[in-house]
């Protein structure tokens, strides 16, 4: 088995706000997080996959179409967006770095033809980073 | 679904390898320059991961801000600009960068209840870093 990673990048706004809670409970959970203007970080994506060493091309996974699976995917998808009102995942659930990762993970784990998804890492600044295994 | 989150601190702190176990000349072998007897300092990296179900109310695995206020209270005040010889910590243990990410992931493990403590990597410099995952736990 050997595993393959491509990093990306995408720089994206946000906000963190749960209409369930009050604007008092919002702001104690969220802090400066939940300022409704939002907030933008630039996402350093990694994406792990892993499979067999293909005899005849000596890949893993062809990196040209994973690059275009990641593009389409992620990047057309989530790059200079406003994650809460452009991103149907983020329509009604918070787009923490966690959820990041989980869409991505969604949003990729069926799209890849020879190769397995093996790991979502999401970094949103250099000290934070979410990885996502698509454990249950 | 499950999520691991890994946040990085940095301490700085000083240091000196030696055991009372070996003699000078041992100690200096098994050290070298380590074992100057007036210590000498690394910039420490502390990542500490943590894992568990993405709450639905709030979309994380716990919050961070009570990560940091642990994090910041029971390991950075600790250990931030302190010769670690000098610690009760290591006044039984030499304080390698190994025994000191061990006692690191046992004060998070002890007292951090709000997500599962996945591991604890430290990095002494650049070029070297160790990692602890508790010792009844596979590694990753």
């Amino acid at each position: 088995m050997v595993y393959l990673t491509r990093k990306a990048e995408f720089a994206a706004s946000h906000y963190y706000h749960n209409p369930e809670l009050s604007p008092e409970e919002n702001r104690r959970m969220f802090g400066k997080c939940n300022n409704p203007n939002g907030h933008g970080h630039n996402y350093t994506l990694e994406v792990t996959v892993k499979g067999e060493v293909d005899a005849r091309s000596g890949f893993v996974v062809d990196l040209k179409q994973l690059k275009e699976i990641m593009q389409r995917e992620v990047l057309d998808a989530m790059d200079h967006r406003f994650l809460n009102k452009e991103v149907p995942e983020f329509l009604h659930t918070i787009p923490t770095t966690e959820n990041i990762a989980i869409a991505i993970w969604q949003r990729l784990a069926s799209k890849l033809q020879r190769a397995q998804l093996h790991r979502v890492r999401v970094y949103e600044t250099a000290d934070l980073f979410v990885d996502v295994y698509g454990e249950a | 679904m499950k999520a691991h989150l890994s946040r990085r601190y940095l301490f700085s702190a000083s240091h000196r390898l030696h055991s009372d176990g070996m003699s000078d000349a041992e100690n200096r072998d098994t050290y070298g320059k380590c074992n100057n007897p007036f210590g000498h300092g690394h910039n420490y990296v502390l990542e500490v991961t943590v894992s568990g179900r993405v709450d639905e109310k709030t979309g994380m695995v716990c919050n961070l801000a009570d990560l940091d206020a642990f994090i910041e209270k029971e390991v950075l005040t600790r250990y931030d600009h302190e010769n670690l010889n000098c610690l009760r910590d290591f006044a039984h243990h030499v304080p390698t960068t190994e025994n000191l990410c061990m006692r690191i992931y046992e004060i998070v493990k002890r007292g951090f209840g709000l997500a599962h403590l996945d591991k604890v990597r430290l990095e002494e410099t650049m070029m070297n870093s160790f990692e602890y995952a508790g010792a009844a736990e596979p590694q990753r």
